[in-house]
């Protein structure tokens, strides 16, 4: 949201403080942590009263603020501890495993494996994937849009079997969906011809 | 009715079914109180702190089945500290000692140790049933004693609690005499389970008909344990995943084929889409199908299963079914009853799983719908009022918009004529829960509509007093009443104190009801607990003159014939 010359005069937008932005509430004291609580106690509650969160207009950044107020609610969304112990258990193993995928390279006499979740996005992949296989390919490797001349492309198996070109799809979704990779030759890949 | 023999009027009391009218027929005169208490066979008690055991043992001598309600409910979300209370122990004891025939034991979120459980094991010895729903406290130890001396046990059901893991043995301790078990659930335990003697467990129960599995079992086992139970009506299967693809899952799809008895389908904890095929044959029997335990199961899997669950009444997903999952729902399962659909996310950040159009679809889709729990990202009046004409059979709608005071996106309007609309339209509704923004006027026509609601549930909703007043004067078979983060202060609470007597309970917390109001409460009211419950370390505070204008963090308020309990932790005062 734009901060006009206004903001800018106006010191409060620039105030560090407790709390979301936007709340012109006073501040109250956080509650002391619970006695014999298991659970970690978050911020008050009193917080996030929706009086307050009303009226977004108001607020710059007010709506991106929503997010954060309802992570830190107690109790909040309704769900029985048990279930959410058993979610965060299995999060915490997904997240802890990796997500590693095997990568062919077309003429590479082995293969590799590499855990996506290291990279930030297909530059990172793509250089990672430039270093794992140098050895075996004269030129860099691409297989990123707007890549032309040169010798392979990359590409991924996704969760119905299909082979895709890396780079169509967000990050995230690319991640999600990728069961392994593959580096073709562009001579096989259909209807692209390779160029010198 | 009075001339007639009390053999007869005993007769006639057994073929009353609910509790209810039991109640109703012991207050009409001494002679119909006596032959009721000396014929009743089953007991419900809602709230463990209304009555005390010895006297439930002492006017019920005959009881075989008793039913004990601990913990509000708010303590599922973690807003009841630990050792609040609940205790088993005192009602276990006292029916040892005055009632030993009981035969039935059905807990919910109370507070159960190894010591109860050995208890029930040894002084019961017709025990056969026990249930226990959101309970702590114990570990399979105690599971171990249940399983070593109970005779005739038949039914060994647990449903979410937080069991204590100290080994798989436990289930090798039911004897090779044991052979009555009808029904027996342990998919909320964690840990290992010797394969073995499961497996034999179920063979030498010929009875069996519900078998609820924990992810420690694996799909090999399933196999083996499928083969010795061919009447399964209730199948809770166990991990899912397959390891050695080929074998196992061919003697899985051959083993599932043979079921044509199984109806209801849960677990799949850690499922691979690769297996679902080995069930599809039965989905056409299924009536109930529990999936929200099973992320993994998503996208075209998960589409792919439903529809081929015509006769589904039953169905609990996750968010990941998307609109469009359930617009397959609609189309597939016209005999849906009950639908629930839980966040994957749970912190709510993530991508908008459902929405309005999810719910609206279901409603067009399945008209005998009666009840929903349903967490999305939002919703709008437009579709509340357009769920609430499709829909008019609902008895349960628990609608949880997953942020907090959140308007309806379309018009930025309130959702209170959404809610008003689904209390008009639907007569019969006996529990609901509220959630985006809403102000009194929701109240409002709650108070004039919900003429048969027992349970609701408020968070961050209501402007004024004004709100909670409505509820308490014109929601006439109100029972439970739970309110969080809602503006409703002492005036509220003081409108009609003797409302709460035909209450069981009343629950606020950071509201703006004030120790004073709490105190005029409990002074006014000598037959109600009314309990406060402080979380701060407040030692100092507490000795130099509390204010009594302080705002109370929780309170708790239930009618009780027992008076204040004994077993309450410092950090409650009993008012």
């Amino acid at each position: 949201m734009e901060v006009t010359a206004s903001d800018l005069d106006n010191l409060k937008a620039t105030e560090l403080r407790l709390g979301l932005p936007g709340i012109d509430a006073p501040e109250k004291p956080a509650p002391v942590s619970p006695r014999g609580s298991k659970r970690a106690l978050l911020v008050s509650n009193e917080e996030c009263w929706p009086g307050k969160n009303k009226s977004p207009e108001a607020d710059s950044g007010g709506q991106e603020a929503q997010p954060m107020a309802k992570a830190q609610v107690v109790g909040w969304p309704p769900i029985r501890s048990y279930r959410k112990n058993s979610f965060k258990a299995r999060k915490e193993e997904m997240e802890a495993a990796g997500l590693f995928v095997k990568v062919s390279m077309d003429g590479a006499p082995y293969l590799r494996k590499i855990d996506l979740k290291v990279y930030q996005d297909y530059k990172e992949l793509k250089e990672a994937l430039d270093n794992m296989f140098r050895c075996f390919s004269t030129g860099e490797l691409s297989g990123m849009q707007g890549c032309n001349g040169s010798e392979y492309a990359i590409t991924y198996e996704d969760k119905d079997g299909d082979w895709m070109l890396v780079g169509d799809v967000p990050w995230e979704m690319f991640m999600s969906s990728c069961k392994r990779l593959r580096i073709m030759r562009r001579s096989e890949a259909t209807g692209m011809p390779s160029s010198p | 009715m009075t001339y007639f023999p009390e053999e007869v009027v005993e007769h006639i009391f057994d073929f009353l079914s609910s509790h209810r009218d039991h109640n109703a027929v012991s207050t009409v005169c001494k002679a119909w109180y006596r032959v009721e208490r000396l014929s009743r066979r089953s007991v419900f008690v809602g709230n463990c702190y209304a009555v005390r055991p010895e006297r439930v043992v002492a006017r019920f001598p005959g009881v075989r089945s008793l039913s004990v309600k601990g913990k509000p409910h708010f303590a599922d979300f973690n807003l009841v500290p630990d050792d609040w209370g609940g205790f088993a122990l005192p009602w276990i004891e006292a029916f040892a000692r005055g009632s030993p025939g009981l035969e039935e034991l059905r807990l919910k979120r109370m507070v159960v140790s190894d010591e109860c459980l050995e208890l029930l094991a040894r002084f019961f010895p017709n025990f056969k049933v026990l249930v226990l729903i959101s309970c702590e406290g114990f570990s399979t130890d105690g599971l171990a004693a249940i399983a070593t001396h109970c005779r005739v046990l038949r039914e060994l059901d647990l449903q979410e609690n937080e069991v204590e893991d100290r080994g798989p043995r436990w289930l090798s301790c039911f004897p090779d005499s044991c052979t009555s078990l009808v029904s027996l659930n342990f998919a909320c335990l964690k840990g290992e389970v010797n394969a073995g003697a499961l497996e034999r467990l179920v063979a030498r129960c010929p009875n069996i008909r519900t078998l609820r599995l924990n992810c420690a079992v694996s799909v090999d086992s399933l196999s083996k344990i499928l083969a010795c139970a061919p009447h399964l009506v209730d199948l809770g299967t166990g991990s899912f995943t397959i390891d050695h693809p080929a074998e196992a899952y061919h003697r899985l799809i051959n083993n599932f084929t043979k079921y044509k008895s199984l109806k209801s389908l849960s677990g799949f904890w850690d499922a691979s889409p690769r297996c679902l095929p080995a069930v599809y044959p039965i989905c056409g029997n299924l009536t109930g199908l529990n999936l929200s335990y099973a992320p993994a199961i998503q996208g075209a899997d998960l589409i792919k299963l439903i529809r081929l669950c015509l006769k589904l009444q039953r169905l609990w997903v996750l968010d990941c079914i998307g609109d469009k999952g359930l617009a397959v729902v609609a189309s597939t399962c016209k005999e849906l009853q009950e639908l629930r659909v839980f966040p994957s996310d749970v912190c709510g950040a993530g991508t908008a799983a459902v929405t309005e159009e999810g719910l609206v679809a279901i409603s067009s889709g399945c008209p005998k719908l009666n009840s929903l729990l349903y967490f999305c990202h939002q919703m709008t009046n437009a579709a509340l009022v357009t769920v609430a004409k499709n829909c008019p059979y609902f008895t349960r709608f628990r609608l949880c918009i997953l942020d907090p005071g959140k308007p309806d996106p379309v018009t930025n309007q309130p959702l209170d004529e959404g809610f008003g609309a689904i209390v008009q339209s639907c007569k019969d509704l006996r529990r609901l829960s509220l959630s985006g923004l809403l102000t009194d006027q929701v109240f409002l026509y709650i108070g004039m509509y919900a003429e048969r609601l027992e349970m609701l549930s408020i968070a961050f909703a209501g402007d004024s007093d004004k709100g909670m007043v409505y509820v308490l004067n014109g929601c006439k078979n109100l029972r439970k009443l739970e309110i969080r983060d809602s503006p409703f202060g002492d005036a509220a609470l003081l409108e009609d104190v003797g409302k709460y007597e035909t209450m069981r309970s009343l629950w606020m917390s950071s509201c703006y009801v004030t120790l004073k109001g709490c105190k005029t409460l409990a002074a006014k009211m000598p037959r109600l607990n009314v309990e406060v419950i402080n979380e701060r370390d407040e030692s100092n505070e507490m000795e130099e003159n509390p204010s009594d204008l302080r705002i109370v963090e929780k309170m708790y308020v239930y009618r009780t014939v027992a008076g204040p309990r004994n077993d309450a932790p410092d950090f409650v005062w009993m008012l």
